[in-house]
């Protein structure tokens, strides 16, 4: 299978489906004659030129707004925020437009809209663009919220996003954008609500997403010299949410640690730990453990930006009490 | 190792609530590391660590209220964390607070924590009858067939996954000693039980140690050397239930007993009179259900006698329902007469011969036998001058009943013969005080001595 850095595998699945299906069309900050800041959409102005692929002014409530309408008039509009963190300009159009008009029009109008763009941080970006959004976005009914790791994943999940009725807020693992992984070619599609385990283990479950994930396998690495076999899984969706997947896994494991780089309160780590609780309570053997980042403005010095979020190290810990062993 | 002891922080104190462990057992502190939150009845306040080293063990839980000067954490060496104190440091006084601690706390803070709530005029009463020189060994513990010991009051913890597989399986989780955070019962615990591979640890300091065997068939004093020889006999399983509980409320409750002199010579006479009295179909009312109606019309008087504690809390019932111990061959078993007090001689009696006859045939019902709010046990047929009996928990007092017997006593300055029967409570301290028990047995007297109002009320 070839191999494709996430980057390219973002785009692959994009430029194939525009080929496929002619009211697929992007529109963003820079996407065009630039290339996208992150490089995401480059060159395809070349091949699908500038009405496909439009360059539009910096006003995120403008663009976002009409490719809603672009999409209730039968479009199938992608939308970069060159980071999510812009997309709060464009938060009333996402939630009190896109996310309702399938609701408000008793099911007569849908908005196949997808958004797309960088979440998270890890990149010296420093507070006002390092938020992590998925807990935020995955809080409305009428949004699908997605955050797949793998170039594989990035590629399937984004072709499944395109065909969706509904919107879709597509959360990309900013700092692996230059990641490799195999990747499958031509048309394929992965399901959404649908979890990935990564690594199968029996002693704990090592829940995340995102950037996380990889992290989680090297932790589950270092586990394995101290005798504990670790199941990682890859949330992949956020909502919908594949809650059989960790129930049947901790039902297994009987400890969980949920890591994620959002903050704690109201996060998706909360909402893992409730349905364990709901689901598999007679099956814990320990509190369920959260792992988040810290709760501060993301910092941009690099030391403290690595001191504000989840590193090896307080993960294995937080599998240590969960074990009930001492730490090293 | 080093104690860490509830301090006294002023003079009026005398007691402390620990509200909160800031560190958990196998967490590193240094010197001055706050380690947990207290609260007087004033304050709350931080204890904080007089030395480096590792929070080895923990001994009170979060909510329970100790004594100044009980110890109730330990630092030592990490290689020291979970293990127990070597059995002297828990004997020994606390180490010197700022401030000490009154002389009879520090000399004996075991007992202390036992009895928190002993009024001093209590003390002696609530003190064990004898020393206990056959205390067991702390490390008797084994984790196979014996009870753990946990402290008053203090709740079984055990994670959902242990309580679910307990129950599956059948395990009785008082026997499995817990190693998580505040004894949590966890299920590599579970697996050490089941495969016998690891002692229970030593219960903490602040336990009470096991109370001297009492003379009581039910209970039998822990094999302290080597297990006897001899073929294995069946444990029935109702022996094994009443030794199970008999065990958990010999080593959580703290009794103490009461016995009073009862002058049998005119209930002796009322009975008599009773049944010559009775026609063909008339069931015959014994002595024993002279007793339990007066104990229930007793406990009418005595409320806080007909009182269960149950995790750390009192309470009261509505209804008299007495229990009365019957020996099967077996084992035992205790149904109980609902609302004994309002029921008739003659009712009781037809009652009591109907659920002995059937506790023998095993045909009661749960509902007959589970339940109860107070326990008479009655050897008085067998010649027995007098025994303490095990209070059936979560009940607050048991009552034991001798065998009547003839007996020289002074009545207006003559010595005479009386039908004597001694009655014994057994008292929970964390229900009752002595006087409380002492008025409630002159009410059975009273009645038992006047049997007229046992007819009447």
């Amino acid at each position: 299978m070839p191999v494709k850095t996430y980057r390219d595998a973002l785009r692959d699945a994009m430029a194939e489906e525009m080929r496929r299906d002619e009211s697929v069309v992007l529109l963003g900050e820079d996407i065009g004659v630039y290339g996208g800041t992150h490089l995401v959409t480059n060159n395809l102005i070349d091949e699908f030129g500038p009405t496909r692929v439009i360059d539009t002014p910096i006003a995120e409530n403008g663009f976002t707004g009409a490719a809603i309408g672009m999409a209730m008039g039968g479009m199938r509009p992608i939308v970069e925020m060159m980071t999510w963190n812009f997309s709060f300009l464009a938060a009333d159009q996402i939630i009190q437009n896109a996310a309702k008009l399938r609701y408000f029009s008793g099911g007569q109008v849908s908005v196949p809209l997808v958004i797309r763009g960088p979440n998270g941080g890890g990149v010296q970006l420093s507070a006002q663009h390092t938020h992590s959004l998925e807990g935020f976005y995955g809080h409305f009914p009428g949004l699908t919220v997605v955050s797949p790791v793998t170039p594989h994943d990035a590629k399937g999940m984004m072709l499944t996003a395109i065909r969706e009725p509904d919107p879709v807020i597509f959360l990309e693992a900013g700092a692996l954008y230059g990641t490799k992984g195999e990747v499958e070619d031509g048309d394929y599609t992965v399901p959404f609500g649908k979890a990935r385990i990564a690594r199968e283990g029996t002693d704990v479950s090592l829940i995340s997403y995102g950037r996380q994930v990889p992290m989680l396998l090297r932790v589950a690495e270092t586990l394995e010299g101290e005798g504990i076999d670790a199941e990682v899984i890859d949330l992949r969706s956020i909502r919908p949410f594949d809650s059989e997947t960790i129930v049947n896994s901790v039902k297994k494991t009987n400890r969980a640690v949920v890591v994620q780089e959002q903050w704690r309160w109201f996060s998706v780590a909360s909402e893992v730990a409730a349905i364990l609780q709901e689901q598999a309570f007679d099956y814990l053997d320990a509190p369920v453990e959260r792992v988040s980042g810290a709760e501060v403005p993301a910092p941009y010095a690099r030391n403290l930006e690595l001191a504000a979020f989840p590193n090896e190290q307080q993960i294995a810990e937080a599998v240590h009490r969960v074990l009930y062993r001492k730490d090293n | 190792m080093a104690q860490v002891i509830m301090p006294k922080m002023g003079d009026a104190m005398e007691e402390g609530t620990l509200l909160k462990w800031l560190k958990n057992p196998g967490d590193e502190v240094a010197e001055g590391d706050p380690i947990a939150e207290i609260e007087t009845d004033k304050v709350t306040l931080e204890i904080e660590a007089a030395e480096d080293g590792f929070l080895t063990q923990t001994m009170v839980n979060e909510g329970d209220v100790v004594p100044i000067g009980t110890t109730i954490a330990m630092i030592g060496a990490e290689d020291e964390v979970g293990q127990a104190p070597p059995a002297e440091a828990a004997a020994q006084p606390a180490a010197a607070p700022a401030e000490e601690p009154p002389a009879e706390m520090a000399q004996e803070p075991q007992q202390a924590a036992t009895v928190p709530s002993a009024q001093p005029e209590a003390a002696a009463i609530s003190a064990p009858p004898e020393a206990p020189a056959a205390t067991p060994p702390a490390t008797n513990g084994r984790g196979n067939g014996q009870v753990v010991e946990r402290r008053p009051g203090e709740r079984l913890r055990a994670s959902p996954l242990v309580k679910r597989l307990a129950a599956e399986h059948g395990i009785d989780l008082a026997r499995v000693a817990g190693s998580g955070p505040g004894g949590r019962i966890i299920k590599d615990d579970l697996k050490d039980y089941i495969s016998g591979a690891k002692p229970a640890p030593q219960a903490p300091a602040a336990a009470p140690e096991a109370a001297p065997a009492a003379p009581q068939p039910a209970q039998t004093a822990p094999a302290v050397t080597a297990a006897p020889k001899g073929a294995p006999a069946e444990l029935s399983k109702i022996k094994a239930r009443t030794g199970e509980r008999m065990s958990l409320s010999k080593q959580t409750i703290p009794h103490y007993y009461v016995t009073s002199n009862v002058d049998m010579t005119e209930a002796l006479a009322f009975r008599a009179q009773v049944n010559a009295s009775l026609g063909e179909n008339g069931v015959r009312v014994s002595v024993n259900d002279l007793i339990v109606k007066a104990a229930a019309l007793a406990l009418r008087e005595h409320p806080q006698v007909n009182r269960s504690f149950e995790n750390g809390q009192l309470f009261d019932h509505d209804s008299i329902d007495v229990n009365i111990a019957i020996a099967l061959e077996g084992g035992l078993i205790a149904p109980f007469i609902p609302h004994a007090d309002e029921k008739s001689l003659g009712t009781i009696a037809r009652m009591t011969k109907d659920l002995g006859r059937r506790a023998r045939e095993g045909g009661l019902t749960p509902n007959e036998y589970q339940g109860g709010t107070f326990t008479i046990s009655n050897l008085g047929m067998f010649d027995v001058a007098e025994f303490i009996a095990v209070i059936n928990p979560p009940q607050a007092a048991i009552l034991a009943i001798g065998s009547v017997t003839p007996t020289p006593v002074i009545q207006d300055g003559e010595v005479v013969v009386g039908q004597v029967m001694k009655i014994t409570l057994s008292a929970d301290h964390r229900v009752l005080d002595g006087a409380e028990v002492a008025t409630f047995l002159q009410a059975v007297k009273r009645y038992l001595e006047h049997p007229m109002l046992l007819a009447v009320s």
